[in-house]
């Protein structure tokens, strides 16, 4: 490559940085409790403190301005939202918190607007909040606008007992395997996805590993006559 | 059929007569195929899992027509461990464990990038020393430097160029010696920790890295003359594997064959991690978009890796004795190791503090060895420039000791996604050689 092609490469000075601290919504989201006041559970707690209960508390949703670039991305992307949607901005990261109805419209945008140019999608990740009642599965994209050299997150939930998302593959291709991931692990359907089948499990697979009431498994072992149990059922700390 | 074989015969399903073949004269197949009326010239051929020119345990389903692929389907997930959800039930420093054993050529990679999603989340990013990220940087540095040396090594095995595979793996033994050396083990190492590095460089280390730069420097222009311009390997690399810009950002791919197409994607210029905008190299493309310039782009990148170690090197000459771990005692584990008599473990001089002088240093070592530190709830995506493309963990908190999700976006897993687009209506020995230029590890694809 000659030193005038080197050029026409993206901008190459590092991300910008918003400098506007998002304020906070005082309004937060509770997924789930802790109780003690060490990680034990069951017996282990000795203190004394283990009726202490503390709640699972997740970033709350911002507030505008969310600072920086995250107001343009937000504004760009505001005619694609028919329902309520929030931003969350946490440790310098912005998620935007989609309905799933909006899902194909806000993914479209993201890709085509010149104000968003999100060109490369990197793929589709579940999480399983059981405690999350209403909102079980979630599917996480992570999107990246190389033009503007941006970085945002898309998150969608569904309930789990009506486990359906609109399959992005025909915005972002590459969200196919993604998908079948998604779906593989965390029983998330994509509707309109062509061959939603299993990738990773074999194909006869019962069940979806990676949720929450999926036992991880495993057989005890014996070792110089003790015997260690697997590891979802050993004592645990935490 | 001529000859009936028990293992090998012809059914009948709804689909029409289905052949099985394994292994035998050609011409009996033909003639069975061509003998049963209205039968379709199909092809189907299973190519793996267990084949020594795919990668690992890849399988390819290729239908051909003659030699000619007409259509390619990878099927993945021979190598699946669970280690996500194996992750869910230990703490975090644990994790490191896990990850640095996904994708098996490029372990400081997976360690580096959920270390770095752990430290977002914890919020001391700007706490890691000096020394922890200088120390980040030379391995990763080594790392892709081996990594790529793997990919033409096999790369040309697989293509009969056997070498290029044999000076390959030589060289990629040095890198693994001097992994050896600073962390104690060739792959596996577990060496990079939220909050840092393991352990200290040790005594000599810098010596050996430098005496294998001057080596190197030597060797790498052995690649260049046996492969730049030898006519066979341009003939089966030239023209193979061709996937434009458009069509990798729209499958996602990264890494190389990103940078064949001539876009300097490079996440170490445009979001450095770990204090990559300190060091001077430049970001290596190539403009023929096919698995040759691929090649070259990997050839040119491991001499810009020798660049990038050569000044790290020179900066941990400066910080001897500097800390590797952040300061926050809550987060940095607690005792640094030490070899033994009896090989690696605690320092005497920790169990001599913590079993006779200080009952809260016993304490201390047994909550955060046995619990591990908590992460605040919440979710980070830190995405690094892995030898192959962007790697990323997606680390989800939920308060605990332990990741509540961890998600690895496997550059190998996207990129493998491209098998279709590139070998289709090619010949069937351009498969091997298109996804060679992709260099997919099934470690880091199955998980």
């Amino acid at each position: 490559m000659s030193d005038e092609d080197k050029t026409t490469g993206p901008d190459q000075s590092g991300p910008e940085d918003p400098q506007v601290p998002a304020t906070t919504d005082p309004e937060v989201k509770t997924v789930g409790t802790r109780t003690g006041m060490f990680g034990a559970r069951g017996t282990g707690d000795t203190s004394g403190f283990g009726g202490l209960v503390a709640p699972i508390v997740f970033p709350g949703a911002a507030q505008r301005p969310f600072g920086g670039w995250y107001d343009e991305v937000a504004d760009a992307l505001e005619p694609a939202f028919t329902a309520p949607w929030s931003v969350v901005v946490h440790r310098k990261e912005i998620t935007f918190h989609v309905r799933r109805e909006d899902l194909l419209a806000v993914m479209k945008l993201l890709r085509d607007d010149p104000q968003l140019r999100f060109e490369l999608c990197t793929g589709v990740s579940g999480v399983h909040y059981p405690e999350d009642t209403g909102a079980e599965l979630h599917a996480v994209y992570h999107l990246l606008s190389m033009t503007h050299n941006r970085r945002i997150r898309v998150e969608v939930s569904v309930p789990d007992s009506d486990p359906h998302l609109p399959s992005t593959i025909a915005t972002y291709p590459t969200n196919d395997w993604h998908e079948r991931e998604t779906y593989d692990m965390f029983g998330i359907v994509f509707d309109g996805h062509p061959a939603l089948t299993r990738i990773l499990m074999p194909d006869d697979w019962p069940g979806h590993p990676q949720r929450k009431d999926y036992p991880l498994g495993g057989i005890p072992v014996e070792y110089k006559g003790g015997t260690i149990p697997p590891p979802d059922e050993r004592r645990s700390y935490s | 059929m001529t000859t009936e074989d028990i293992y090998a015969g012809s059914t009948e399903t709804t689909d029409g007569k289905v052949f099985t073949v394994s292994g035998r004269d050609w011409d009996d197949i033909v003639e069975g195929l061509s003998g049963a009326d209205g039968v379709e010239e199909r092809v189907v051929v299973n190519m793996g899992p267990q084949h020594p020119s795919t990668h690992g345990v890849l399988r390819l389903i290729l239908e051909i027509d003659g030699e000619t692929v007409t259509e390619a389907r990878c099927g993945i997930g021979y190598l699946h461990t669970g280690i996500e959800k194996n992750m869910e039930f230990r703490s975090w420093v644990q994790g490191t464990t896990f990850v640095t054993r996904m994708d098996y050529l490029s372990p400081f990679f997976n360690e580096a990038t959920y270390c770095l999603g752990v430290e977002r989340l914890l919020d001391i990013e700007d706490d890691i020393p000096e020394k922890a990220n200088v120390m980040r940087v030379l391995l990763m540095e080594l790392n892709r430097l081996s990594s790529h040396l793997v990919c033409i090594a096999t790369g040309g095995m697989e293509i009969g160029a056997l070498t290029v595979m044999t000076i390959g793996f030589r060289e990629r033994e040095l890198v693994l010696d001097l992994f050896e050396l600073i962390t104690g083990l060739r792959m596996n190492h577990a060496f990079i920790r939220p909050g840092g590095v393991a352990q200290d460089l040790p005594v000599g280390a810098l010596d050996e890295i430098r005496a294998f730069i001057a080596l190197m420097k030597k060797r790498l222009p052995e690649y260049a003359a046996l492969c730049n311009a030898n006519p066979i390997f341009k003939g089966r690399l030239e023209g193979v594997g061709h996937l434009d810009l458009a069509g990798c950002l729209a499958l996602g791919l990264t890494g190389p064959v990103v940078r064949s197409t001539g876009y300097p994607w490079d996440l170490r210029k445009t979001e450095p991690y770990c204090g990559y905008e300190d060091y001077d190299f430049d970001v290596q493309t190539w403009d023929t978009s096919d698995s040759y310039g691929r090649f070259r782009v990997r050839l040119n990148e491991m001499w810009e890796s020798l660049r990038i170690i050569e000044q790290a090197a020179d900066r941990l000459a400066g910080l001897e004795g500097a800390p590797v771990m952040v300061a926050d005692k809550k987060v940095a584990w607690p005792s640094q190791l030490a070899i033994g008599s009896d090989g690696m473990g605690n320092s005497l001089d920790h169990i001599r503090h913590i079993m006779g002088e200080s009952m809260e240093g016993l304490i201390h070592h047994f909550k955060l060895v046995t619990e591990g530190f908590r992460v605040p709830p919440g979710q980070a995506y830190v995405p690094i420039e892995s030898p192959r493309g962007e790697l990323g963990a997606h680390v989800v908190s939920d308060g605990g000791t332990r990741p509540f999700r961890t998600h690895f976006r496997d550059p190998s897993f996207t990129n493998l996604q491209a098998t279709s687009v590139m070998s289709e209506g090619g010949q069937v020995a351009d498969v091997i050689v298109a996804i060679a230029s992709i260099d997919p590890v099934m470690g880091g694809v199955d998980r």
